[in-house]
């Protein structure tokens, strides 16, 4: 025998992963701990974000990265759960948005009513106009989820209605800055665990298996589009939320709801924070969105920055940050002798 | 027969551009039948699979299923009236384990009405009955195999869950597309018996074989099928004798071979 042994690393599951997958023992506090700890560090987490932010302007990017969650959530969903890729996002924003702003500009409505409002038509007249692709598969879905918001802009833009190129100005704002804020993180949490609960129903199964398998999910007598379809509301629904907030926390209406950062920006974070995960995505906005801000005052080398770390994500952890951190808080590594 | 034909297949005829898959096909199914479809490679039988089925919509022709037309309906609503189908190539959900698997045919509407596979009236938890049905189609239900993932699971599994799939549907009729190619001689002789079950249990069958004699076992009529057009038709031993068979399909030596086997 040398001095030179042979080690190896040896990878365990921690915890209650040991024992079951999906049936959790519950026996002991530090086990609930294991359980309850990481949901309650991001819920604390994003209560208080808000609260230790230094001044209004970086209050005000909180609730942005609150919106691009909602995006980013709703893009995870579409893309890891049912197999749609989607760059509607900004499609979803302009459509949420407007509604709201005609109802409160027009119709004298309160936020309180325009918001939901807008988050249910919009995601119906979304996921209307995306009907006809749904029973298709490929790259169609995307083209066409890109494609609504450069086309509804150029109308509205060309046409001059819905205000034209000055937008729709004096709606409403939400009561003060603190309604505001937390009405935003209050969503993105429910959204968050509301998908993820969703996604682990029977109905989720229904969804993951359409994007599995859409041959033997019409061979069980399901309509594939249908599914899809209802996906599609919820993805929507989202969006449109994000949207109709975004109208009232800005007090205006504009063609720049439709631009493509509301589509692109999701997407990338998607990719840092973990594709499949859910929360993930978020993350990846509470990441991206405050260093695009940071970056602002580099003036147009902020896209350099801004793709520079994107390009080291997708490199060095295309996994994403979640998947990582997932496996590093299940499993731990030790070196063992051969 | 007197009886009513479940299914009523009549010059159904499919064209692949220039090519002709299916030359005007007609046969019936009697409810409580085995109908072995047997032909050469590319004669057409999968296409008349996914023409039934409605997987593939045929260029001209009738189906009917216990009177009703079925010839342009959409596959999901064929499945919910009661005709279902196993693929050739197998399509579980694989990022799902097995028992998983059989809960989005049990989301399905028809499920929902019929109970599913043995229930009747009321669904229970999807989980339990998939895994009841799992064990009827013999996976062993205190073993591992029911909670695999379906990505790890052998052939002769996923031949099997591609079946249990068909049942969770509580189907009438199930076109089974090859489901003794690709096992092991132990795999089919446990299959053989469950295809017999299925028949007592009153589900009309129709299969697609190239296993001849495990066919011919089962099946109490077949048809012969030869560059898209039906050769002929008739109870195994019928079909056997037939010259133009034997010449279409077996080839002259092969022919006394099978015939001793059956």
């Amino acid at each position: 025998m040398t001095t030179n042994e042979q080690r190896r690393r040896e990878r365990l599951d921690r915890g209650i992963k040991v024992r079951s997958d999906g049936l959790y023992a519950l026996m002991s506090w530090r086990e609930l701990a294991y359980l309850t700890v990481p949901r309650l560090v991001l819920i604390v987490g994003m209560l208080i974000l808000p609260l230790v932010m230094p001044g209004m302007y970086w209050q005000r990017v909180i609730t942005i990265v609150c919106i691009y969650a909602l995006l980013a959530i709703s893009f995870d969903f579409l893309a890891h759960y049912l197999g749609l890729v989607c760059l509607g996002g900004a499609f979803f924003v302009g459509t949420g948005g407007y509604i709201a702003a005609i109802l409160n500009a027009s119709l004298g409505l309160p936020p309180l009513v325009t918001v939901p409002v807008a988050t249910l038509l919009g995601a119906m007249i979304c996921t209307l106009l995306l009907l006809p692709c749904l029973p298709l598969r490929g790259v169609y879905f995307a083209i066409v989820t890109l494609m609504y918001p450069l086309v509804l802009a150029r109308i509205i833009e060309a046409l001059d209605i819905l205000g034209g190129t000055d937008g729709i100005m004096g709606v409403d704002s939400f009561a003060n800055r603190w309604v505001e804020q937390y009405t935003v993180i209050a969503v993105v949490l429910l959204f968050l665990f509301g998908v993820r609960r969703l996604v682990n129903l029977d109905l989720g199964l229904v969804f993951r298996a359409v994007m599995d398998n859409d041959q033997a999910v019409r061979a069980s007598g399901m309509n594939i589009s249908f599914y899809k379809a209802i996906a599609v509301v919820i993805a929507a629904a989202m969006g449109c939320l994000g949207g109709a907030c975004l109208v009232h926390i800005y007090m205006w209406a504009g063609i720049s709801l439709f631009a493509l950062d509301f589509s692109i920006l999701p997407i990338a974070a998607t990719v840092i924070g973990g594709a499949g995960t859910l929360v993930g995505p978020v993350l990846g906005c509470i990441i991206l969105v405050p260093i695009s801000e940071l970056l602002r005052e580099f003036g147009t080398l902020r896209i350099v920055f801004y793709s520079l770390i994107l390009v080291g994500f997708v490199v060095f952890r295309s996994e994403g940050i979640m998947v990582y951190g997932e496996r590093k808080y299940h499993q731990f590594q030790r070196w063992v002798k051969v | 027969m007197s009886e009513q034909p479940i299914l009523e297949v009549r010059e159904v005829t499919k064209t692949f551009g220039g090519i002709l898959a299916l030359n005007r096909v007609s046969f019936d199914v009697y409810p409580g039948d085995i109908l072995g479809i047997i032909g050469p490679n590319g004669s057409g039988k999968t296409t008349l699979v996914n023409c039934i089925t409605g997987f593939v919509k045929m260029t001209s022709g009738r189906v009917r299923f216990r009177s009703r037309d079925i010839s342009r309906k959409p596959a999901h609503r064929i499945a919910d009236m009661g005709v279902t189908r196993t693929f050739q190539i197998m399509r579980p959900y694989y990022s799902l384990p097995a028992y998983k698997n059989l809960v989005i045919p049990l989301f399905s509407p028809r499920a929902k009405r019929t109970g599913g596979w043995r229930g009747g009236g009321k669904l229970g938890d999807r989980n339990t009955v998939g895994i009841d049905i799992l064990e009827e189609i013999g996976f062993e239900r205190d073993s591992f195999v029911p909670y695999k993932m379906a990505s790890s699971l052998p052939t002769g599994y996923l031949k099997r869950l591609e079946l249990a799939r068909c049942l969770a549907l509580k189907p009438d009729l199930i076109l089974c597309d090859e489901v003794f190619s690709g096992l092991s001689m132990s795999e089919i002789a446990s299959m053989v018996p469950l295809i017999e079950r299925l028949q007592m249990d009153g589900i009309t069958l129709i299969m697609i074989e190239h296993r001849l004699r495990e066919l011919f076992r089962v099946a109490n009529r077949v048809m012969v099928l030869n560059f898209g057009a039906k050769l002929v038709e008739g109870t195994p031993e019928e079909v056997m004798a037939d010259p133009s068979v034997k010449e279409a399909y077996f080839g002259s030596e092969e022919v006394e071979e099978v015939m001793t086997y059956a």
